[in-house]
């Protein structure tokens, strides 16, 4: 399969890019940022404030799969319909500093359209450390159901 | 062995990576790895050669003891390492992209 998500983290440089195309119209890509139960479905996640305004805010609850619950928040400081949303992200208690995340939306086609994601870090150390999360996490998870296991041989 | 170690190579394997990840926040024996794992001694000595051959574990005499550090220089050249992060972003835009796709259908 074509890697479709592509991801431009340039060696010493606090930020990075994310791009991607959609087989969607500019219209329905925007949609699912902007409508909180669509926001829930493909980012596993709770929704649970999302104003799409400038000024506003938004807060994200998510439940892993141990159960454990994880708060995402955030300002949003623009906000043009199938253009572009320009917001904060926090990891609330964890030691990363708060994000800028710049979202531009742009039409390729009738049916196809661009994302670009350009998310600006306190630093390269912080962004390198929030590169390497999900494979942390990856390890943490294989690691805990290893546990698991052994525990029930006992 | 001669053959010269591929740093994507070594990180592909999952045991690797748990060794590396290990390592990370402090300076081990193999001994104290090896007692991470369920692995048999011989496989995670095997491991460790392997990590150290393509620099990414540097080892150090303390005193009787050889102790295993991360190269964190040589981990930073590993691009890949990005690849879970990528992954993680590509499910979710996959997914949004059948919701939306049947979103557009429904209507």
């Amino acid at each position: 399969m074509e890697r479709k998500t592509k991801i431009k983290a340039e060696d010493g440089k606090q930020e990075l890019v994310i791009t991607r195309e959609f087989d969607l119209p500019l219209e329905l890509l925007f949609k699912a940022f902007a409508e909180p139960e669509i926001v829930a479905q493909w980012m596993g996640t709770k929704v649970l404030k999302l104003e799409c305004k400038k000024h506003g805010s938004y807060q994200f609850e998510t439940t892993d799969p141990m159960g454990n619950k994880h708060g995402f928040n955030g300002t949003i400081h623009d906000f043009v319909p199938n253009r572009k949303i320009t917001r904060t992200f926090e990891m609330e208690h964890t030691p990363f500093p708060v994000q800028l995340e710049f979202l531009e939306f742009e039409k390729l086609a009738d049916d196809t359209s661009k994302l670009t994601m350009q998310i600006v870090y306190k630093s390269v150390a912080h962004r390198d450390q929030m590169l390497q999360l999900p494979f942390a996490q990856g390890i943490n998870m294989a690691h805990n159901r290893l546990q698991d296991v052994a525990r029930q041989l006992k | 062995m001669n053959l010269r170690r591929d740093v994507f190579q070594a990180i592909a394997d999952p045991t690797r990576r748990a060794i590396l990840l290990l390592v990370a926040s402090q300076s081990m024996t193999a001994g104290a790895i090896a007692s991470n794992f369920d692995t048999a001694r011989p496989t995670v000595s095997k491991h460790l050669q392997i990590l150290t051959e393509c620099e990414l574990l540097e080892q150090e005499q303390n005193g009787r003891e050889i102790h295993y550090h991360l190269n964190a220089k040589k981990m930073k050249d590993v691009a890949d390492f990005i690849e879970p992060f990528r992954n993680m972003w590509d499910d979710r835009f996959n997914k949004l992209e059948s919701i939306m796709k049947k979103y557009k259908t429904k209507k």
